[in-house]
């Protein structure tokens, strides 16, 4: 037997300093967002969809300067054009920061498969769908409704609690912990890592990369840890898999892992936080769920249509003319979801939050070969956590509208939640 | 009717087989599968349309027999 020592060494250490693009870094307010946008601005976390609307009515394909150059197409037609066009546009980063990798870590990327491009992204993504199927997560679901009663049964006494940090936040990371098979309580060491991750995108690219380099500490001790005590889990499966014949490389492995851990809270902790937030200031909406409980998951889509949590990134691969506008290679294009979801070409009115709508053909979890591969296990997170907030606290109201907080960046929901619940 | 799905275009989202389980499954790596012929049974025409219309990726056919 072969002793498995790829992870003895930090794999960092052979790694030459990426050398990559770097770009003045320019915050502040936007002056037009056709022409100088900024998903980090303020104005764009407090409420998008103005902004969004009032573009594509106007462009539909906006520019900035900042990040070094970059694109956000607001039509249907133009995110799932781009979605599908694995040719032109590139995923080997996708998180639009104002630091671009290398060319020649595609087709891999850095967090693989969701940073790979074709024909690469294929095979990695393959070793990860058997363990998200929907017939795989349902084996979680006894583990989460159970999480999710003790998280409210923590709110006896309490006449205001705040739903994204209390309630929302806790349930992807437990299961996605429970997952990998990290330690449950390491939960707020999640939370910093997501948010430098999605949030801190304006800081310096030195002081993002110490945090990205905290991030890969941790997972190289539970990947050691894993060697050493190998159990049913995500880490000690993708320690164990193969690829073309041999095993993952070092930084495969923690790419990986880095990818679910970071995707696997934000982004459904956003979704539960955001139907929350509506149902709160519609009455009428959280009556009729409470009233009709078999209603939730046509509403869930919904309400990831009309609030989906997150826009992707791409990068253009050579200069070309698309669609009327001269995107240069190495721009970034930045894929709003959010954008294409509330397109009233594409839906009937798409501006508002309709229930029962009963023909929803969103994007909420991506289109084409980058499919959320999560989409499944976050479904049944919000499906549940929903079920079991509307039962144990199915009257409830925003305590204060203007306390509540949005994530800036490419994952969007709401941080900060307070809700009246006595 | 019969359903089809057209696996170049199935990424796995699974609404079909979500939303009208009688017609659809899924596969070991979540992609949708038609369950049986794909004939669809008196009275599951509807079932077979509401899945076809939230395709994100557009990949149910119905085909209408003649």
């Amino acid at each position: 037997m072969t002793v498995d020592d790829r992870f003895v060494r930090d794999f960092r250490d052979s790694r030459e300093e990426p050398l990559g693009i770097r770009n003045e870094i320019i915050t502040g307010p936007v002056s037009d967002w056709a022409t100088d946008f900024s998903h980090l601005e303020p104005e764009w976390a407090a409420d998008p969809y103005p902004i969004q609307d009032d573009l594509r009515e106007r462009c539909p394909i906006a520019h900035t300067e900042r990040f070094g150059g970059g694109w956000l197409p607001t039509r249907y037609e133009d995110v799932a054009a781009i979605a599908y066009d694995t040719e032109h546009f590139s995923s080997r980063a996708i998180i639009m920061s104002n630091y671009r990798p290398p060319r020649d870590i595609a087709p891999v990327g850095a967090v693989p498969p969701i940073s790979s491009d074709p024909p690469f992204h294929h095979d990695a993504r393959k070793l990860l769908l058997p363990a998200f199927t929907k017939k795989e997560v349902a084996k979680r679901e006894e583990a989460a409704r159970a999480f999710c009663h003790s998280l409210i049964d923590g709110f006896e006494g309490a006449e205001i609690v705040d739903a994204a940090r209390d309630y929302a936040q806790h349930i992807p990371m437990r299961v996605i912990a429970d997952m990998l098979g990290f330690p449950p309580e390491d939960g707020p060491r999640f939370r910093e890592f997501v948010e430098h991750a999605l949030e801190g995108v304006n800081l310096p690219p030195e002081e993002r990369m110490a945090h990205m380099g905290e991030l890969f500490d941790y997972l190289l001790e539970q990947i050691r840890d894993h060697v050493a005590n190998p159990r049913d889990d995500l880490t000690t499966y993708l320690i164990e898999a193969e690829l073309y014949g041999r095993k993952l490389d070092p930084s495969h492995v923690a790419g990986t892992m880095a990818l679910l851990l970071i995707a696997g809270i934000d982004t459904t902790w956003s979704a539960i936080g955001a139907s929350l937030w509506h149902l709160a200031k519609t009455p009428a909406d959280r009556e009729r769920l409470v009233a009709e409980p078999a209603l939730l998951p046509t509403a869930m889509e919904e309400f990831l249509r009309a609030y989906a949590p997150v826009t992707m990134a791409r990068l253009v691969k050579e200069d070309m003319h698309w669609r009327g506008v001269d995107m240069r290679a190495d721009d970034w294009v930045l894929l709003s979801f959010p954008a294409a979801n509330r397109d009233p070409a594409q839906f009937d009115r798409a501006d508002e939050v309709i229930i029962d709508r009963e023909i929803n053909r969103h994007a909420a979890f991506g289109l084409g070969i980058h499919r959320c591969v999560g989409s499944h296990l976050a479904r049944m997170e919000l499906r549940v956590a929903l079920e079991v907030w509307l039962e144990r606290v199915p009257v409830f109201g925003l305590a204060d509208p203007s306390e509540v907080t949005w994530a800036p960046g490419q994952v969007r929901g709401p941080r900060t939640l307070p809700l009246r619940i006595g | 009717m019969k359903v089809q799905i057209d696996p170049a275009r199935c990424q796995g989202h699974g609404r079909c087989y979500d939303l009208s389980p009688d017609l659809f499954t899924e596969d070991d790596e979540g992609y949708g599968q038609v369950a049986g012929d794909g004939l669809v049974p008196p009275g599951g025409e509807r079932a077979a349309r509401v899945a076809a219309s939230n395709c994100p990726e557009k990949a149910i056919v119905l085909v209408e027999e003649a």
